[in-house]
């Protein structure tokens, strides 16, 4: 069964920003690598249940104390724009 | 054609824990912007998430509340998407077991109760906060966005209704009373103006008797109960206007534009969205055993409903009982005043009119007022025992509540006693009916109305102190 | 006399113990191998010279007044540069972090520094941990101190060149298919995987965050397992960590392997494996055999699938785990007119082109429609692991196979085709879709003079048992001594 890949709706889910051709390649290539990772579907798995973790643990809390928060100069000094104590960034959508 | 319209309401309430749902990170909304972030409330690389076990508690409160079953074990899931103000561009929630399902409240509108069901209660993480710079100051227009991360990763329980909802009335009502059993159970102080509790709806309408959903439109943006009323009707109105011209309704989220009085599309560039839920590894599984359920449901508090009905049962009416049971401190209030052995119905009319007015008017909360349950059983008294006029006594509560004193001293002071004593009180009947003669002769005539001429002129000679109706009976002995 | 740099942890603590060398000295001497080996191997991204020497000084006033805080105490170690040092760059070799200093100290750093160890610098990796050469770095690639020409393998290449080169006694990697361990086979090193949750990921850059576990890279078992129990330890900050106490790696050291049952996977020991790693892999079978231990063959057949699951799953976590990477609040940012534009520049301007291509990868197979054909049915087939796993642990020990398919190849020969790259994980990779520990033993030298490794397997928490053997197979095994430098002036 041939794989279907909607490449450039997967680049925007994404959020990566790609050329016509290098869409076009990382298409053929994951193509290619999908078709390996289809043999995952020839294992019959009926009845079997999805591990998401393989650790077979439960309840890992911690208590409702506050706790000391970072310094805000050492966090905005890391931050490529920033103002006032916010984080600066582009309007969300376009201006008309 | 007739449409009946479908309704399904979506609440975000953030819990008012010391801490945030995933770090230590204080919950403070007064804080200098971007002070309370940790690696893990910022995203930064390499942090992970520790579920704080109260928010959990909090949430299993809030579904034994809503009568909801609690899984014995859920799981908390990745909810991806790009958003600028959501520091891992994912949103920790819960995806097919959340920890609260099928529940259901009862609301009333106009007499009439019906069944809500909720159809879950999942707990997840609150986002940022942007502001959109520009010359309007709205989205559209801005020309840059700040960020403040200190209301990243806030716990925040979302709780949706199954679509059993029929009327935009309904949806307030069912929107007031989810509103009043949070704030019953302490979880969160639950303040619209503060976003604090965040109503969505969706809506889509049907042809009166039939079956299938119309398509649903998700209205965003209001802020207040009245605005979640207008903003359905509006919807449900819109809805019908497209289909009746032959239209059809678009599934998509609509912003309430509260100045306007209508919704509006918001603008998106992806299609539908995909949010590629997939279980967090970063977190394990949440047992809630029967024996912790248990532990959590004997820490409910009495909830509004019943205690409304507790009420009711008290002689209060409906719709007193109703106000005084949805509001902590009306109803701390009222219980301290039937302990002083306040008559429930008297202090239930005081306490919802007089003293919400003064309330209201004040901007200032009854529990910081002067008032006391004592102070509202000795005004009951004065006034069963007539030396206070119904109208003194709602003066009197004014003074006793801008700290003036107890009842006894404030009417003393302010001269409000009212005369019963019947000497004085008939001398001072025979000294109007001697000034006005010509009237008396008219009044013994048959020329009742004029009766309360004489009430009027004895209330006159004696101040207002007199007791309207013991002055009545004396006139009309009079008249013999 | 050795050159200090060429200590193993447990030599080098007993010089400081007997006053025969100081951690500056120590320190120095691993510094000094760097500045000969660095401009051919390029092991390190960042060398912190004066917070090694300070923090070397340090352990030497306690070591002198008698105050030393344990086995570690003094020891200059490499970390991988996907571990959070508090002011100290961490990149993850990747460009979107150039430049990045973390304001806070993972977990497993903060406790090295407890124990008093001294970081030497952050190592190269292939960007964030994604690959199995350590050519995969935005600063470029590190070489192989055993022949230049070749690959040390990846993730963790710098760590385990710089333990190999002698410019750190130690090295921490990080393994979330077999990156620890791959390069320890290929640069003659022990490299062990924990048991998923003995050691805090927090603080580690996520990769995929079911997977990943952080362990040593040595020269010794016993060094390895010095450093594993440094490491290892219930962490609040981390909520997948496991809460009991985590089993000894030291407790059976020098035990032998008598009466020990060790498995053979069958799947993992033969197709596709070269001859000479093969013939390693017997001769170490046939020596542990001699030893005492009963050796079994065994079948895993849904092994075969794990690689496919492996591309599945890790590819699946990483598209969320590094959609953090934003340009918002840190690191690199391409400017755009709106905030999205300037996101879908700055990752496809930050990211290096293997990296896209798993989140590509990882966004399809958790996207509508794939969901349960794809990731859903990669999570069935992870079950079928563990349970192939449990049965095979009821009847061995411990399970053995090589531990990559052939000795270090050369630098640019697989980069071209990913599926041939992903194939050097073959046999490491179930490990860690299972959440057991495995650790690689070098055992012997292949005609080229190529460093030879071999796996070792157990169950859950049987890290005891683990080391037990490992140190055994050292000890049946030739001693592959160290690799002969090629100084390359700078
Ligand atoms: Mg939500
Ligand atoms: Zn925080």
């Amino acid at each position: 069964m041939p794989i279907e890949i909607d490449i450039a709706h997967v680049a925007r889910l994404a959020r990566i920003e790609l050329s016509d051709q290098q869409l076009a390649d990382y298409r053929a290539q994951l193509g290619v690598i999908l078709d390996h990772a289809a043999r995952v579907q020839e294992l019959p798995t009926d009845g079997v249940a999805p591990t998401s973790h393989p650790l077979d643990m439960v309840n890992a809390f911690r208590d409702d104390v506050v706790s000391p928060s970072l310094d805000r100069d050492e966090v905005l000094s890391q931050a490529p724009d920033a103002i006032n104590g916010f984080f600066r960034v582009p309007p969300s959508l376009d201006n008309e | 054609m007739k449409w009946e319209p479908v309704i399904g309401i979506e609440v975000h309430v953030e819990l008012e824990t010391q801490s945030k749902m995933f770090c230590g990170c204080a919950v403070d909304f007064e804080a200098e912007p971007n002070t309370n972030v940790c690696p893990v409330c910022l995203g930064l690389p390499g942090a992970l998430p520790v579920p704080n076990r109260t928010a959990i508690e909090w949430i299993t409160k809030i579904g034994l509340a809503f009568n909801c079953s609690i899984s014995e074990r859920s799981q908390f899931h990745r909810k991806n998407y790009f958003y600028s103000d959501q520091p891992k561009n994912y949103q920790i929630s819960q995806f097919d077991v959340p920890v609260c399902h099928d529940g259901w409240i009862d609301v009333t509108v106009d007499g009439e109760t019906s069944r809500i069901r909720v159809n879950r209660a999942h707990m997840e993480e609150d986002t940022g906060k942007s502001i959109h710079v520009g010359e309007s100051g709205r989205i559209h227009s801005a020309t840059e966005t700040l960020l403040n991360f200190n209301r990243a990763g806030v716990p925040l329980v979302e709780i949706v209704s199954e679509a059993d909802i029929r009327s935009a009335a309904q949806a307030r009502a069912y929107a007031q009373d989810l509103r009043t059993v949070v704030a019953a159970l302490g979880v969160s102080d639950a303040k619209l103006e503060e976003g604090s509790i965040r109503f969505d709806a969706n809506v889509s309408i049907r042809p009166v008797g039939t079956e299938p959903f119309g398509t649903k439109v998700e209205v965003k943006n209001m802020n207040s109960f009245r605005s979640l009323e207008r903003a359905v009707d509006y919807e449900i109105l819109r809805q019908a206007d497209v289909l009746d011209q032959g239209g059809t309704v678009d599934q998509e989220t609509r912003h309430w534009d509260e100045g306007e009085g209508v919704t509006h599309s918001m603008r998106s560039k992806e299609g539908s969205s995909d949010y590629r839920y997939f279980p967090e590894p970063d977190l394990l599984p949440i047992e809630v055993t029967e024996e912790w359920r248990n532990e959590i449901a004997a820490t409910l508090p009495e909830l509004p409903s019943a205690r409304a009905a507790r009420y009711v049962g008290l002689g209060v009416d409906a719709d007193s009982a109703t106000s005084l049971a949805g509001s902590e401190p009306l109803m701390v209030m009222f219980e301290s005043s039937l302990a002083a052995g306040a008559p429930a119905q008297v202090a239930a009319n005081w306490l919802t009119g007089e003293v919400t007015a003064w309330s209201r008017r004040e901007s200032t909360d009854i529990t910081d007022s002067a008032l006391t349950g004592q102070h509202v059983a000795q005004l009951a008294a004065m006034v069963e025992a007539n030396s206070l006029s119904s109208t003194a006594a709602k003066e009197v509560l004014g003074h006793v509540l801008a700290g003036e004193g107890d009842p006894a001293d404030v009417a003393a002071a302010h001269d409000l006693i009212q005369i019963s004593d019947s000497g004085a009180l008939e001398s001072a009947v025979d000294q109007v009916i001697g000034e006005n003669e010509d009237q008396f002769a008219r009044l013994a005539g048959g020329e009742d109305k004029l009766i309360g001429f004489f009430v009027g002129q004895v209330m006159r000679v004696t101040g207002g102190k007199a007791d309207p109706r013991a002055v009545t009976d004396i006139i009309r002995s009079r008249i013999g | 006399m050795t050159d200090p740099a060429d200590f193993t942890l447990v030599e080098a603590a007993a010089a400081l113990r007997a006053g025969q060398q100081t951690s500056v000295a120590l320190t120095e001497a691993v510094l000094t191998r760097a500045s000969l080996t660095e401009a051919a191997v390029h092991a390190y991204l960042t060398i912190d010279r004066s917070g090694a020497l300070a923090a070397a000084e340090a352990a030497d006033r306690r070591i002198s007044s008698g105050r030393a805080v344990g086995p570690l105490d003094g020891l200059p170690i490499a970390l991988k540069d996907n571990m959070m040092t508090r002011g100290l760059e961490t990149t993850a070799s990747s460009k979107i972090l150039a430049g990045y200093i973390p304001p806070y100290d993972g977990t497993v750093v903060a406790r090295l520094r407890e124990a008093g160890a001294v970081f030497v610098g952050k190592t190269n990796l292939d960007e964030f941990a994604m690959g199995s050469s350590t050519e995969n770095s935005a600063f470029g690639p590190t070489r192989n101190p055993w022949n230049l020409d070749t690959v040390p393998g990846g993730s963790s290449g710098g760590s385990a060149a710089a333990v190999a080169a002698g410019s750190a006694l130690a090295g921490l990697g990080s393994d979330t298919g077999g990156s620890i361990r791959q390069p320890a086979a290929l640069c003659g090193l022990v490299g062990m995987k924990p048991t998923y949750g003995l050691v805090s990921r927090y603080g580690l850059i996520a990769f995929a965050s079911s997977l990943d576990q952080i362990g040593p890279l040595t020269h010794t078992v016993e060094d390895a397992a010095i450093l594993y129990e440094a490491i290892a330890g219930h962490d609040p900050l981390d909520a997948t960590s496991f809460p009991g106490p985590a089993p000894s790696g030291t407790v059976r050291l020098g035990a032998g392997v008598s009466g020990l049952r060790v498995g053979i996977v069958n799947e993992l020991s033969g197709q596709g494996i070269d001859d000479e790693v093969m013939a390693a892999f017997r001769t170490t079978v046939e020596r542990l055999a001699a030893a005492g231990a009963e050796i079994v063959e065994l079948s895993l057949p849904s092994t075969a699938t794990a690689l496919s699951a492996y591309y599945l799953i890790a590819p699946a976590e990483c598209s969320a785990n590094l959609a953090r990477f934003d340009g918002v609040r840190y690191g690199l940012r391409i400017d755009g007119g709106t905030v999205d534009e300037m996101m879908s520049r700055t990752r496809a301007d930050g990211f290096g082109p293997e990296v896209i291509r798993r989140i590509l990868l990882g966004t399809y197979a958790l996207s509508a429609g794939y969901y349960d054909a794809f990731y859903g049915q990669a999570q069935r087939v992870r079950t079928l692991i563990i349970q192939e796993f449990a049965a095979a642990y009821e009847q061995v020990d411990v399970l053995v196979s090589p531990t990559a398919p052939a000795p270090a190849f050369e630098l640019g020969a697989k980069t071209q085709d990913p599926l041939s790259m992903y194939m050097q994980d073959i046999c490491t990779i179930p490990s860690n879709l299972s959440g057991h520990p495995a650790m690689s033993v070098p055992v012997g030298l292949s005609t080229t003079g190529l460093p030879i490794g071999f796996q070792v397997m157990a169950p859950a928490l049987g890290e005891t048992v683990m080391f037990q053997v490992a140190a055994a197979i050292e000890e049946l095994s030739d001693d592959i001594g160290r690799p002969v430098l090629e100084v390359v002036a700078s």
